[in-house]
């Protein structure tokens, strides 16, 4: 008896300890990130590295707007591209799609959730580089094929999975009454997804975008394989960007030969880090506020 | 009513277009990559070390990065089920789940899952800083952990919620404790789902390169302790497809077709798993 009760005091204090390790966890990255990042913030403002957009390490200008509008342009297109579509493939697959294409069609996403960023960048620069390069004369530019939209096309490709596979979920378990409410009113089927499901749908479908969002946002290697990698702010889809985490993993070996460059560099990773905190954050307070309304 | 009907229709259209755009762009992810990468895929690619002149078009395989690749993500899988596991059985409704500490942990994790792989990797080299390492497979392997972490609590957190109450009460009304409960009876529920998620994580591991760019390093050679540095094949595709020579950047094809066939390899087995041992399951 005395055993059994010793296994559950011991047991749980070792969960607690590697729960609060897992807990700490960001707060170590916050810390760790600060630390290496304090020698550039004790000679820069922060609002001149935020607002600054030259960027020559040797002179020890450290500007990294250009970095966070690549960042901005590139997420931005990318979630303008996969929302609509995934939105509307979600619904197609929860709502109209017979239940056995869908049942086959389910683990073939998940799937596709797992390949790795380079797979996908790779595939960019075969495929999306060449297109985009062909495509831009038509909107009256020229462009080699590495810019800010052959970034968000990859990058929204890559998203589809995970949106498509919450948000088909959510949708699917609004209640099947509600539905039915709705269909002996009169209503069509479109206008009861629309109205009764979406609506019911909406704080999963919101946070599926935001998981998409944040993989879209934090992804490197498939971005800096296409996006061109120019330090400037770009003006159009098809001027090429240096997004934030690109940057960091272009510069990584010469870092430690430049003074003040790796503080930098750690400095876009806070950066990165900080952006992701704030946007979980304030997910998570509409989201609360939609599912008490 | 007939404007009703037309919106039917368009919105129709529309979706069925969106299903053909998204599975008929990932589905030439797929194609594109497989094609280009099988004509220089070859047994001396999968059992050969690089040899002189390999970064040139000389001869030599890429057996250093498959053979790193499976170093880091098998030690990386084993620390982050490690930790996980008590993680996730701790955040259940009768340790913390419910209390303030319980959210804030959910939450903290939330936020550790959306990190870019690109800070772990910078938070890698920081730790590294510290310990005086230089870029080496223990380097990358804490990096990787950090990353699967979140992933794997996650996706078993998802499994142990849908566990019926009343498997759980049965249990206590036998009087067994929580540790009891929950290593004979819940571990027990949720082995697929921990499965699956070591999968899943393993393959997020394999593939990820962003967060090994700094702490594994590259080498021609193959990792003899915990302190060598370590190929891995999304950089290997990433340095290959980086030179201006065509035969190299054939190896690239070839070195993310064999990337890409593991990942399919481990979404099948994941997946026959869970069809054979979710039939078993009270729900």
């Amino acid at each position: 008896m005395r055993f059994r009760h010793f296994k559950e005091i011991i047991s749980s204090r070792f969960m607690l300890a590697a729960t609060v390790f897992a807990a700490f966890l960001i707060v170590f990255l916050i810390i760790g990130l600060l630390q290496r990042s304090m020698p550039i913030l004790e000679q820069k403002s922060l609002g001149e590295l935020l607002l600054s957009s030259s960027w020559h390490p040797l002179k020890e200008e450290f500007g990294f707007l250009p970095f966070i509008m690549g960042t901005i342009w590139v997420t931005g297109v990318s979630m303008i591209l996969a929302i609509p579509l995934c939105l509307l493939s979600s619904i197609y697959l929860a709502e109209y799609m017979h239940i056995k294409i869908r049942t086959a069609i389910k683990p073939f996403i998940d799937l596709l959730a797992g390949i790795p960023s380079v797979v996908y960048g790779l595939w960019g620069i075969l495929v999306v580089v060449p297109v985009v390069k062909m495509i831009a004369p038509f909107f009256g530019t020229t462009s080699n094929g590495y810019c800010v939209l052959s970034g968000g096309i990859v990058l929204a490709i890559m998203v589809f999975p995970i949106i498509i596979a919450i948000s088909e979920e959510v949708i699917r378990n609004v209640p099947y009454e509600m539905r039915e409410a709705t269909l002996a009113l009169g209503a069509t089927k479109w206008q009861a997804t629309k109205m009764v499901v979406l609506r019911g749908a909406l704080p999963g479908v919101i946070a599926a975008v935001i998981l998409g969002f944040s993989r879209a946002f934090g992804e490197t290697m498939a971005v800096l394989m296409v996006v061109g990698n120019t330090p400037s702010i770009p003006d159009s889809l098809f001027d090429p960007a240096y997004p934030l985490t690109a940057l960091i993993a272009n510069n990584y070996g010469e870092m430690m030969s430049i003074p003040l460059y790796d503080s930098a560099l750690m400095l876009g990773a806070l950066i990165l880090l900080a952006m992701v905190f704030v946007f979980n954050v304030g997910a998570r307070i509409v989201l609360i506020r939609l599912e008490n309304r | 009513m007939d404007r009703r009907r037309l919106e039917e229709n368009i919105i129709k259209v529309l979706m069925i277009f969106s299903v053909a755009v998204v599975t008929g762009s990932v589905f030439t992810v797929l194609l594109v990559v497989l094609v280009k990468g099988a004509p220089s895929l070859n047994i001396s690619m999968l059992t050969m070390l690089p040899k002189g002149g390999f970064y040139i078009g000389g001869e030599g395989g890429i057996l250093n990065a498959i053979v790193g690749s499976l170093y880091l993500a098998i030690g990386a899988t084993i620390l982050a089920l490690a930790i996980s596991t008590p993680v996730v059985l701790f955040l259940q409704k009768e340790y913390i789940g419910k209390s303030r500490f319980g959210t804030l942990v959910r939450l903290s994790l939330d936020i550790l899952w959306g990190v870019p792989s690109i800070v772990y990797g910078a938070f890698g080299f920081i730790i590294m800083l510290y310990l005086g390492l230089k870029a080496c497979l223990l380097g990358g392997i804490i990096a990787l952990t950090l990353l699967e972490l979140p992933i794997m609590v996650r996706a078993v957190d998802e499994v142990l919620m849908m566990i019926p109450r009343e498997l759980k009460e049965a249990s206590y009304t036998l009087g067994a404790t929580r540790f009891e409960t929950t290593t004979k009876v819940i571990l027990k529920q949720v082995l697929p789902g921990i499965i699956t998620a070591v999968l899943l994580a393993f393959g997020r591991g394999i593939g990820d390169a962003a967060s090994i760019l700094f702490t594994a390093g590259y080498t021609d050679r193959l990792p003899h302790s915990l302190l060598d540095p370590v190929a891995s094949l999304p950089l290997a595709v990433f340095f290959q497809i980086g030179t201006p020579f065509p035969e190299v950047q054939e190896r690239a094809y070839a070195s993310a077709a064999i990337l890409l066939i593991i990942i399919l390899i481990i979404s099948v087995i994941s997946l026959a798993i869970r069809k054979k041992y979710s039939k078993y399951l009270i729900r």
